[in-house]
C-alpha cells in the first residue's frame, strides 16, 4: 500500500524526466537543421500582383450552418452538409440540386465525395460515417441505400475516402482516426496519439505515398503511417485547437488552420514548422485552408466571416475576400485549381421564416 | 484522476517520443535526404510553384472562355 504508492511515484517521476529530456532531444536535432526561415529563401522571389477573386455562384438551399464541403473529381460537382442534417449534391455551373438527404442526426460536420463519383460520405453527431450511393433513379430513394461504415464512440468530425471507393478514413472527437473497409464496415486500422478531439484529417497526394496529417484540440498536428498505425511525426506550435489540416500540392509539407489566429506552413522533411500565415489584425480563429494548384496561395476561412489569401513563400496577405455574412467553415479548391468554394454559417437571404445560407464559389 | 492512468499515459507518451526520436534518421518515405535543413526544404517548395505556377488558375487567371465559372454570356442581335 504505502510502498505501492512510493513505487507508482517514482514511476511517473522517472517517466515525466524521460519525456522532458527526449523532448529536449528532439528539438535540438530540430535546431541543428534550421538555419533560415521560408520567407527569406523566398525573398527574391516575385511579389504577386493584384487578384481579382469574385464570387462567381452562390449556392442557397441549405436552411441552416453549412459545416463541410467536399468537390468531386469532375470539377464541377460538390456535397455539402449542414447544422440540420441535411447534405445535398450541387452542380457548381448551374447551382441546381441534384440530390439531398436528410440525416437522422443534426450537425453533419462531414462530408467526402467518393472518387468515382458515384456516391457520398457523411456523419456528425451521430457518431458514424455513413456512405450513400448517389442514383438519378428517381424512383430510388436515396436514404434507403444508406450504408453505415464507421462507428467512433463520438462525433465524426471529419473523413476523406482514399483512392478508391473502398475505404474511407475518419477522424473523431474520441481522439482518434481509422481507416475502414466500405463493403464490410470492418475497421481496418486505427491511429491513437492525440489527447483530445481529432477536428480535421488530410490525405497525402498520392504519389508520396500511404500517409496522412490530422490535427486536434490538442493543438497538434500529426502525420501518420496508414499501413502501421504509426505517428511518424508530430508538431505543437499553434497555440489552440488546429481546425483544418492541408497538404501543400507536391506532398512535402502541409498547413494547418487554427483557434489561435494563425495558419502555418509545415516542412515534412525539415521536420519544423517554416512559415506562420499570421497578422495584428486578425484575431479570429482560421476555421478552414487549401492550397492553389501550385502551391503559391493559402486560402483560408475564418470565424470573423472573411477569406485571407496568403502568399505561401513570402508570408504575406495577398488579398482579404468579403462574402459571407457569418463566420466561414469550410473551403476547397476545386480539383483542377479554377475555382474554389466556401460554405459558411450565414444567411444571405431572410425571407419570413426562410433562411437561406450559402455556399460561394469564387473563381 | 488515478496516477495509475497517469502512468500508462507517460507511458506511451515516453514510447511515442522514442518513436520520433527515432525517425530523424530513419524516414518513412525514400526522402533524397534524411533531415533537410529548412533553406533546402525552401527552395524545393519554392521550386515547386515557380514549375507549376503557369498552371494555376487562381494564381495567374485563364482565359475568360476556358474558366467555367467565369462564362460570358453572348447576347444574340436579332
Amino acid at each position: 500500500m504505502a510502498t505501492d504508492g512510493l513505487h507508482e511515484n517514482e514511476t511517473l517521476a522517472s517517466l515525466k524526466s524521460e519525456a522532458e529530456s527526449l523532448k529536449g532531444k528532439l528539438e535540438e536535432e530540430r535546431a541543428k537543421l534550421h538555419d533560415v526561415e521560408l520567407h527569406q529563401v523566398a525573398e527574391r522571389v516575385e511579389a504577386l500582383g493584384q487578384f481579382v477573386m469574385k464570387t462567381r455562384r452562390t449556392l442557397k438551399g441549405h436552411g441552416n450552418k453549412v459545416l463541410c464541403m467536399d468537390w468531386c473529381k469532375d470539377k464541377r460537382r460538390i456535397v455539402s452538409s449542414s447544422q440540420d442534417g441535411k447534405v445535398i449534391v450541387w452542380d457548381s455551373f448551374t447551382t441546381n440540386k441534384e440530390h439531398a438527404v436528410t440525416m437522422p442526426c443534426t450537425w453533419v460536420m462531414a462530408c467526402a465525395y467518393a472518387p468515382s463519383g458515384c456516391a457520398i460520405a457523411c456523419g456528425g453527431l451521430d457518431n458514424k460515417c455513413s456512405v450513400y450511393p448517389l442514383t438519378f433513379d428517381k424512383n430510388e430513394n436515396m436514404a434507403a441505400k444508406k450504408k453505415s461504415v464507421a462507428m467512433h464512440t463520438n462525433y465524426l468530425s471529419a473523413c476523406s475516402f482514399t483512392n478508391s471507393d473502398m475505404q474511407i478514413l475518419t477522424a473523431s472527437g474520441d481522439g482518434t482516426c481509422a481507416l475502414w473497409d466500405v463493403e464490410s464496415g470492418q475497421l481496418l486500422q486505427s491511429f491513437h496519439g492525440h489527447g483530445a478531439d481529432v477536428l480535421c484529417l488530410d490525405l497525402a497526394p498520392s504519389e508520396t505515398g500511404n500517409t496522412f496529417v490530422s490535427g486536434g484540440c490538442d493543438k497538434k498536428a500529426m502525420v501518420w503511417d496508414m499501413r502501421s498505425g504509426q505517428c511518424v511525426q508530430a508538431f505543437e506550435t499553434h497555440e489552440s485547437d488546429i481546425n483544418s489540416v492541408r497538404y501543400y500540392p507536391s506532398g512535402d509539407a502541409f498547413a494547418s488552420g487554427s483557434d489561435d489566429a494563425t495558419c502555418r506552413l509545415y516542412d515534412l522533411r525539415a521536420d519544423r514548422e517554416v512559415a506562420i500565415y499570421s497578422k495584428e489584425s486578425i484575431i479570429f480563429g482560421a476555421s478552414s485552408v487549401d492550397f492553389s494548384l501550385s502551391g503559391r496561395l493559402l486560402f483560408a476561412g475564418y470565424n470573423d466571416y472573411t477569406i485571407n489569401v496568403w502568399d505561401v513563400l513570402k508570408g504575406s496577405r495577398v488579398s482579404i475576400l468579403f462574402g459571407h455574412e457569418n463566420r466561414v467553415s469550410t473551403l476547397r479548391v476545386s480539383p483542377d485549381g479554377t475555382a474554389f468554394c466556401s460554405g459558411s454559417w450565414d444567411h444571405t437571404l431572410r425571407t419570413k421564416n426562410y433562411l437561406f445560407v450559402s455556399l460561394q464559389v469564387w473563381a | 484522476m488515478s496516477s495509475g492512468a497517469s502512468v500508462s499515459a507517460l507511458q506511451r507518451l515516453v514510447e511515442q517520443l522514442k518513436l520520433e526520436a527515432g525517425v530523424e534518421r530513419i524516414k518513412v518515405r525514400p526522402a533524397p535526404a534524411s533531415g533537410l535543413g529548412v533553406s533546402q526544404a525552401a527552395a524545393e517548395l519554392q521550386q515547386y510553384c515557380m514549375q507549376n505556377a503557369c498552371k494555376d488558375a487562381l494564381l495567374v487567371g485563364v482565359p475568360a472562355g476556358s474558366n467555367p465559372f467565369r462564362e460570358h454570356r453572348s447576347c444574340a442581335l436579332l
